[in-house]
Order: C-alpha cells, then sequence, then structure tokens
C-alpha cells in the first residue's frame, strides 16, 4: 500500500522505508519555531537538565527559530522582560533565525518562517503555536506543540512518542470564483465537516483549485486546518512551491519534492466544487459556525481588522487597497490593518497600498499578531461587533467576552468597512 | 468522593480557560489564578480556594480546542482538578500528558454539578445516579510519558541515558 505526504515525510525523517498512520514514531526535527512563549519553553527546558550535571545545550542551535510576534512591542513590562531573558538565552544559545522587534526583518512567525526560506519541503517542523500548520503550505508535515514538548525537542531533537496521523484527503475541483478567495473555500471546509472533524488528523489538499492557488493561499487553507482541529494541513509541493522559494524566499540550491502515493490509503475523501463557492462567514462563537455571507449581510460592525497569520499579506492588502481605493471608511467603523511581516509591510508601502488605506480612513499598525489574540492593540468594547480576516473568533478571542467576532475574506472585510454593515463584496463593495 | 464542580459544553477553547491577555504570566506556579478568568464566579471560588483537589470538570466534546498555550494546562493542574469530556482537542490533550495533568476520556458519561464520581474497576462511575461509564484509554503511544510523571521526568532520564 502506497504512503500519504505525512506518512512518506514520517518515514524519511525514522529513517525507515514506511510507515502508516498508527505507528509511533520519534521523527527527527527540521525546524522548531517559537515566539514569546520561547520564555516557558526556556523555564521547562532548565527544568529537564536540574540536578542532572548536565550542561543545558539545545541540540542544533541552527534548527531552532524564535520569532517575537504575539505581544510587539511589548505591552507590558513582564511581556518585555520575559522578551529580555528570550533575548539573552538566544544570544548565548548561538541561534541564528531569530527575529527580534524590527521594522526591516521582523513579523509573524508564520510569515516569517516561509518568507525567509526556513521550510522546505519534506520537513519535519514544530512549533509551540497552533497555527504551525501553517507551513503544510510548502509540503512539510508542520504541526502546533506545547511549552513542555519544545523543551524536549530542543534538548533531544526529535519529538517523542508521535503517532503517524490518519490523512484527510480534500480534492477541490474547479476554480474559485471572482470575489471568493482561499479563505472562503477554507471556512467552508470547517463549516462542512465542523470544528473536530479533523481532529487528530491531516489534511490533504488536492485539485485543480489547490494547482492554481498562490502560496500565499495556500499559506491561508494549511493555516486553519487547525480549526477544524487537524493536526496540520499539506499542500504536495508543485512548480509554484518551487517559484515561491526560489522568487520569494530566496531559496538558490536545488530542492527536492515528492507528492503522496497513487495508491495512499486516506481516512476519508472529501471533494468540494470550486466554482459554487460563495464569500463566506464565521460567525460567533465557534469557527465552524460558518454561512454565506448574504445570509447575515447588513449585521452593523464596529472594528473592522485586516491582517494575521491568516490573511496579511501583500495579496491581502492589496484586495483591501483595491476595494477603498477612494472611498471613506463609514464612519463608526476602527479599520486596523497588521501587515504580516516588515518586508510586507515595506512592499505595500512601496506599491502605495498603505497611502491608500490609509487616506481611506485605516490605521496601518506595525507588523505582529495585533488584536487577533486578544492581547492589545485594539481590544472590543462591550457589545462591538468585530469583523476581522483572523482565525478564531472565540468568545473573549479579542480581548472582550461581552463582544462578537465573525471571520471572513478581505475582501468582505474591506467592502464591510465602506459601508459599516457586513457586506457581500460581489453587491456592495463599491470597487469590488 | 470527588464532586463534579462545573460542566460544560462543546468546544470550550483555550480562550475560555486560559484568556489570551494573561498569556504574559507563563509559569505554572503563577497560572491559576487566571484559569477561566471571564467566568468570574468560578474563577472567584479558585482563587478563594474553596474548591476541593481532586475536584472535577465535566464537559463535552473538543475540550481545549484553539490555541497551544499550555497554560490552559498547567492553571488546572494548578489546583489540582481533573477535567472529563466527551473527548479533547490533541494539543491540550498532549499538553495535560506532558505536564502529569489528569484527563479522563468518556464520551457516554451523565453528570451534572454535585454528583459525585470516582474511578473504579477501570470504569467512571457516578455515585450519586448509581450508574457506571467506559473510559477510552489515553493514546498509547504516551503511555511511557504518563508513566515517568510527565515530559520533563521523561526527558531528564533519555538524556542522562544518553550520557551515560
Amino acid at each position: 500500500m502506497g504512503m500519504t505526504m505525512v506518512e512518506k515525510i514520517l518515514a524519511r525523517a525514522t529513517g525507515q522505508a514506511a510507515v502508516k498512520a498508527g505507528d509511533v514514531v520519534e521523527p527527527k526535527v527540521d525546524l522548531a519555531m517559537s515566539h514569546e512563549n520561547g520564555a516557558l519553553v526556556l523555564n521547562q527546558f532548565l527544568e529537564i537538565y536540574k540536578d542532572t550535571g548536565l550542561e543545558a545545550r539545545i541540540w542544533d542551535a541552527s534548527r531552532v527559530a524564535i520569532i517575537f510576534d504575539h505581544r510587539v512591542p511589548a505591552e507590558s513590562s513582564k511581556t518585555a522582560t520575559n522578551q529580555k531573558k528570550v533575548r539573552e538565552f538566544v544570544g548565548k544559545q548561538g541561534i541564528t533565525k531569530f527575529h527580534d522587534i524590527r521594522g526591516d526583518e521582523g513579523g509573524i512567525c508564520h510569515q516569517i518562517l516561509p518568507e525567509n526560506g526556513y521550510v522546505r519541503p519534506g520537513c519535519v517542523v514544530v512549533g509551540t503555536d497552533s497555527h504551525t500548520t501553517s507551513h503544510g503550505a510548502l509540503g512539510a508535515f508542520s504541526f502546533g506543540i506545547g511549552a513542555t514538548e519544545m523543551a524536549s525537542v530542543w534538548a533531544l531533537g526529535v519529538v517523542l512518542n508521535v503517532e503517524v496521523p490518519g490523512t484527510i484527503k480534500v480534492v477541490v475541483n474547479g476554480q474559485l470564483p471572482p470575489n471568493v478567495f482561499p479563505k472562503d473555500l477554507i471556512l467552508y471546509l470547517i463549516g462542512k465537516i465542523s470544528a473536530e472533524g479533523a481532529n487528530f488528523k491531516v489534511i490533504e489538499f488536492h485539485g485543480p483549485a489547490i494547482h492554481a492557488m498562490s502560496t500565499s493561499g495556500r499559506l491561508t487553507i494549511c493555516n486553519m486546518a487547525v480549526e477544524a482541529g487537524a493536526t496540520s494541513g499539506i499542500v504536495p509541493p508543485d512548480a509554484e512551491t518551487l517559484r515561491y522559494l526560489k522568487e520569494e524566499a530566496g531559496v538558490s540550491e536545488d530542492v527536492q519534492v515528492f507528492g503522496p502515493d497513487e495508491d495512499a490509503l486516506y481516512d476519508q475523501v472529501v471533494e468540494i466544487d470550486a466554482a459554487m463557492l460563495e464569500p463566506q462567514i464565521a460567525c460567533p462563537h465557534t469557527v465552524d459556525n460558518v454561512k454565506p455571507v448574504g445570509e447575515i449581510a447588513g449585521t452593523s460592525v464596529q472594528q473592522v481588522v485586516i491582517g494575521s497569520c491568516t490573511n496579511g499579506r501583500l495579496d491581502d492588502i492589496e484586495i483591501a487597497a483595491r476595494i477603498l481605493q477612494g472611498h471613506k471608511v463609514a464612519k463608526g467603523v476602527r479599520m486596523l490593518v497588521f501587515p504580516a511581516s516588515s518586508r510586507i509591510y515595506s512592499q505595500a508601502m512601496k506599491l502605495g497600498y498603505l497611502a491608500t488605506l490609509m487616506e481611506a480612513g485605516a490605521v496601518v499598525m506595525n507588523s505582529g499578531c495585533g488584536p487577533c489574540l486578544g492581547v492589545h492593540q485594539g481590544a472590543l468594547a462591550d457589545g462591538d461587533v468585530g469583523l476581522a480576516t483572523t482565525n478564531r473568533n472565540f468568545k473573549g478571542r479579542m480581548g472582550n467576552p461581552n463582544a462578537e467576532v465573525y471571520l471572513c475574506s478581505p475582501a468582505v472585510a474591506a467592502a464591510s468597512a465602506l459601508t459599516g454593515v457586513i457586506t457581500d463584496p460581489r453587491e456592495g463593495g463599491k470597487n469590488a | 468522593m470527588p464532586e463534579v464542580v462545573l460542566k460544560l459544553g462543546d468546544d470550550v477553547s483555550t480562550d475560555i480557560i486560559y484568556p489570551g491577555r494573561f498569556m504574559a504570566t507563563v509559569l505554572p506556579s503563577e497560572t491559576p489564578q487566571y484559569a477561566f478568568a471571564d467566568m468570574t464566579e468560578f474563577n472567584a471560588r479558585l482563587r478563594k480556594k474553596e474548591i476541593p483537589a481532586g475536584s472535577i470538570i465535566v464537559a463535552g466534546k473538543n475540550f481545549g480546542c484553539g490555541s497551544s498555550r499550555e497554560q490552559a494546562a498547567s492553571c488546572l493542574k494548578g489546583p489540582n482538578l481533573v477535567v472529563v469530556a466527551k473527548h479533547f482537542a490533541r494539543i491540550f490533550l498532549q499538553n495535560s500528558i506532558n505536564l502529569g495533568f489528569n484527563t479522563i476520556i468518556c464520551p457516554d458519561l451523565e453528570a451534572d454539578e454535585g454528583d459525585e464520581l470516582d474511578v473504579i474497576d477501570g470504569k467512571l462511575v457516578n455515585l450519586t445516579r448509581e450508574k457506571s461509564f467506559e473510559i477510552v484509554p489515553l493514546p498509547k503511544a504516551r503511555q511511557a510519558i504518563i508513566d515517568a510523571g510527565g515530559l520533563i521526568p521523561y526527558t531528564r532520564h533519555l538524556l542522562l541515558q544518553t550520557d551515560k
């Protein structure tokens, strides 16, 4: 029997000819990423070595990446002090893939990793962030772990006792219609299979719509695979993957790619006709509470957020700028834009997108996670409705349990910012 | 016998268990004060130490979905609570095992707040209702970590073995 993508990757990472779903393996880690919660990883790492007489040393500092993004610049002295501790540890251990709070190379971890060529097809990537699933967009097996698990990885260079996950094959036939985006596709899929529909499994994406999708769009769909409970999302690498690595990630050496076997065994196959999709929206307070936008069009919004590891890339900002060009954000609406990385920020500035957004009334914030996780920069008021291109709408997510968050594509967000109510970009988006 | 002190529904996210705005607090010794911070009444009882060790939270499907934040497990381990759920989200379950936090998977449990539960002969028994329910074993792959009392002692053991 043939192997799925994840089975092939885990066979290679464990030096075996073949593995199958359910096997227990201990794969070597190619890249281990943390953000500010590196402070907790560090605490647990030192705990492992306590009273052992051994020196606490990372197994391979070149394979560790630390990116500050969750609370940048620091919102409190506590965060600043945690960041300082991690910064000192990075220096001591010689970690080079370190992205501090900077306007030239900083940004959100799930954008920094791909754009710097840190992730390659066929790699095993772990991160102390649930949206580490993103990097499956480049054909890696990439999954989120907790801080103690990462401390163990730092010490040993392997993930212990991993059960090879089964795979759900999602085939997306046809092509996405105008004003329907990868975000709409992944929201539709999560609504269809539910927030636990892929629990402990990998979602492998196939079909013409995936093949035609940019790496940016693939990052969006793999990013949100976790919202269906998936261990990871993964797109078999193709010509677009190689183009991205060479042209956008600065990878000059040859990259080997492989796909799943033709006769791989899948737990389930889901087929979607892309041409039938409409703009989607996830309603409060679960990500699988998904409806076509039209069903709730007209709902009043007070804050619109464009950004995050899900939809803060150049194409996302371009869509928003195109819709806002020459118009004004509605009175009573606060529109916040967070480019996913400093590089994207700079590109969007040079292309004039940021000026367009600001002239329309949007506030352009520094690169980072921003208000997505409800720590700082844009908390919602009691009774507010937030509309965001982010990935979670759980109660309390944007800093206030007495507010509501809806999730959508950048086109829906931008069109709604102009009208002040949830708006289908195919109808009321002015320039849409 | 341990009592059910809180009954919750499906898809309880880590934003409910440990809201993001407290994520700058990382140490397991400090996280319990923010457990269920937005459920102010329950949080107040926890802070006042009115809830005895071993008390049980009963939840539905997909408990702990969302963020990988380990605070969501450490904040419940601090006051020695036990979570019984129909099933758990992957990262939360692994974090719990790694920290030696007690979780029980029991898909068919019938229990309300105030009921007394106990594990007897490998089954979860609702003593108040005099009914017993099957427990789904934790992932076999993780048994060695569970037996070691968590991932820190287990990894330490492996390092010392290699060093010999």
